[in-house]
């Protein structure tokens, strides 16, 4: 017998009450977790994917849809630019570095994008099985493309037109894989990455046998999807940009701005779901000051037993005070479960549709404060029946029988 | 030695004065009647010797302690540790075990949680084999037994017990008196029973009688 398992009998003996109490209290802190673990992910990660990119450049068109499409490869490209503006860039003393990328295909859902080898080695990838593409249609596997569609080094696919792979198949032109990367926790896990020829070869193609003079008529007219560039020095941020822009056909996307305007349209509704988790949590609270106060009048009786048998007034107000703290700690390490869970399941039902990654396996310092301010809630919720425990008049209770 | 000694002690509530007891001195050990109609103050005299309530005025000893001398906690403390209560309506915690409800005596006491003792009480009283169950499955008889038991599990210096023999047939009254008796006996400790039940008074050698204050 000790202050915990006395004040959790009490709470035992009223499941009703003490299950309410949990359930909302549980899932307050629940959704709140799991905002925060999935909207802290999704920035780290989208930050991973932007690190080191400065600027996006593409056809004239949404910035939005500009960094969507180079950086995160989520959304379909603005259009194609011209093989020109590479070395246009590329001799610009503010540009320190210029990848081009080539979308067009997919395939079973991943894109497929021809890049040069300093793409894979911006995000730090390392080769896990074979080696990088040399000759055109040959293909590097990220590791999660790897891992799901089960192809490995020497196996052979035919990508299909249009970025999520549900177009026309190219038949004629299928890729034979000659490498895959290790995990890198980046965009380049759902990519298959081939060269920028490869993806030229596989359109053209698709016109037929040409011509000497046809050839040399779409050499000219080959184009990439988007520019990847580093500055070289901060200063660039202030003119290149504007420069580009004043092109007719180029757009430039600053990823830093974009991403931003991106979470600040994402978090009206992660602020919407976060006010709703609040209000669950006060409302446990009050179901937690509800349950202790309406009991007192029941239990009245036995405080003032407990004072005969040697309570001081201060005791019974802990009594009340750890029935209060003790609903709180339950509840929310079942939001803290439930959070994790939550997370956990959006993260499967994700990783099904080759999404984002999410996962209910980290921790975030912030559960900390949350868990703090549900155990400050359930001490508060308690505090007035507390104090009427502690008045208890015993004397008077006692006479009355 | 005294175990317990009243000189001049009166209660008031407002301006309605509900005791008055000019003295009263009960040695250790022995058993005393305290008889009188209902309203004479029977309950507030056992409120004020087990410190539950402080008296309007005059003073009150325990075992040699002035209970004016203690305050608040101290005061809850001593209660739990000199004097057993066995109240009128006999309330056990309902959602607790027998057991527990003489574990409970013991923690709120702060007393070492002895529950060789507690096995040794409730045998001592016979409802050994009742210590797993929840008083709603005892009888009344039973109850008021786990109620006698709870308040000598502590092995009090001073016994009390607010009308016993409350709603209970000749038989039955007999013998929670007995019980009440051979318990304080066999603790050496006072016994003070509050009753207007006369049927018991045989049983007792000492007798304070109130009267309307």
């Amino acid at each position: 017998m000790n202050l915990a398992s006395l004040s959790a009998s009490y709470l035992r003996a009223r499941p009703l009450q003490t299950g309410l109490s949990l359930i909302l209290l549980a899932l307050g802190v629940g959704t709140i977790v799991m905002l925060v673990l999935v909207v802290s992910q999704l920035e780290e990660r989208m930050g991973r994917d932007a690190r080191g990119i400065d600027l996006v450049v593409g056809a004239k068109g949404s910035p939005m849809q500009i960094i969507l499409s180079g950086i995160y490869h989520l959304d379909a490209p603005t259009g194609n630019v011209p093989l020109a503006s590479i070395q246009a860039l590329t001799k610009n003393r503010m540009v320190k570095r210029v990848m081009p990328l080539a979308l067009g295909d997919g395939w079973k859902g991943y894109r497929v994008v021809g890049a040069g080898h300093d793409y894979p080695e911006h995000y730090g990838a390392k080769l896990a099985a074979g080696r990088y593409w040399e000759k055109p249609m040959e293909a590097v596997l990220g590791a999660e493309v790897a891992a799901r569609t089960g192809v490995g080094v020497g196996g052979r696919f035919a990508g299909a037109h249009g970025v999520s792979g549900q177009g026309d198949e190219h038949g004629a032109a299928p890729y034979s894989v000659v490498g895959v990367l290790g995990r890198t926790g980046s965009v380049l896990d759902r990519l298959v990455l081939t060269s920028i020829e490869s993806v030229w070869q596989v359109h053209e193609e698709e016109h037929g046998p040409a011509g000497e003079e046809d050839r040399r008529a779409r050499e000219a007219k080959r184009e990439v999807t988007v520019l990847l560039v580093q500055y070289a020095s901060p200063l660039a941020a202030a003119t290149l940009p504007r420069s580009i822009n004043s092109q007719s056909e180029l757009q430039a996307a600053s990823p830093a701005y974009e991403t931003a305007r991106l979470f600040r349209i994402i978090g009206v509704g992660v602020e919407a779901l976060r006010a709703f988790a609040v209000v669950l949590i006060v409302a446990a609270g009050l179901s937690v000051f509800v349950a202790l106060y309406t009991a007192l009048e029941e239990r009245r009786y036995d405080l003032a037993v407990m004072r005969t048998l040697g309570a001081s007034p201060a005791r019974l107000f802990g009594l009340l005070l750890a029935e209060g703290l003790l609903l709180a700690l339950v509840g929310t390490a079942l939001g803290l479960a439930l959070g994790h869970g939550f997370a956990s399941a959006l993260g499967l039902l994700l990783s099904a549709e080759q999404q984002y990654p999410v996962t209910g396996l980290a921790f975030r310092i912030e559960e900390l404060w949350l868990a703090a301010v549900a155990l400050m809630v359930g001490a508060a919720a308690a505090l007035l029946p507390a104090w009427r425990a502690y008045r208890t008049d015993v004397a008077r209770i006692l006479a009355q029988g | 030695m005294l175990s317990l000694k009243l000189a001049a002690v009166r209660h008031r509530y407002g301006a309605q004065t509900v005791l008055s007891v000019e003295r009263f001195e009960a040695a250790v050990g022995e058993h005393w009647l305290v008889l009188g109609p209902s309203g004479c103050g029977k309950t507030t005299l056992l409120h004020v010797i087990a410190g539950l309530l402080r008296p309007s005025e005059g003073e009150v000893e325990v075992a040699g302690q002035a209970l004016a001398a203690l305050s608040g906690a101290a005061l809850d403390r001593w209660r739990g540790r000199v004097v057993g209560i066995a109240l009128q309506a006999q309330h056990l915690v309902p959602h607790l075990s027998v057991r527990d409800n003489l574990r409970i005596a013991q923690y709120l006491a702060r007393e070492p949680q002895d529950d060789a003792r507690v096995a040794e009480t409730l045998g001592a009283l016979g409802v050994a084999d009742k210590a797993a169950r929840k008083p709603s499955e005892l009888s009344h008889g039973e109850r008021q037994r786990v109620a006698i038991a709870r308040a000598v599990v502590n092995r009090p210096k001073l016994l009390l017990a607010d009308e016993p023999t409350a709603n209970l047939d000749d038989d039955s009254a007999a013998r929670a008196v007995d019980l009440l008796t051979e318990q304080a006996q066999s603790q050496g400790a006072t016994l003070i029973v509050a009753t207007h039940d006369a049927r018991v008074k045989a049983k007792f050698g000492h007798t304070l009688r109130l009267g309307a204050p």
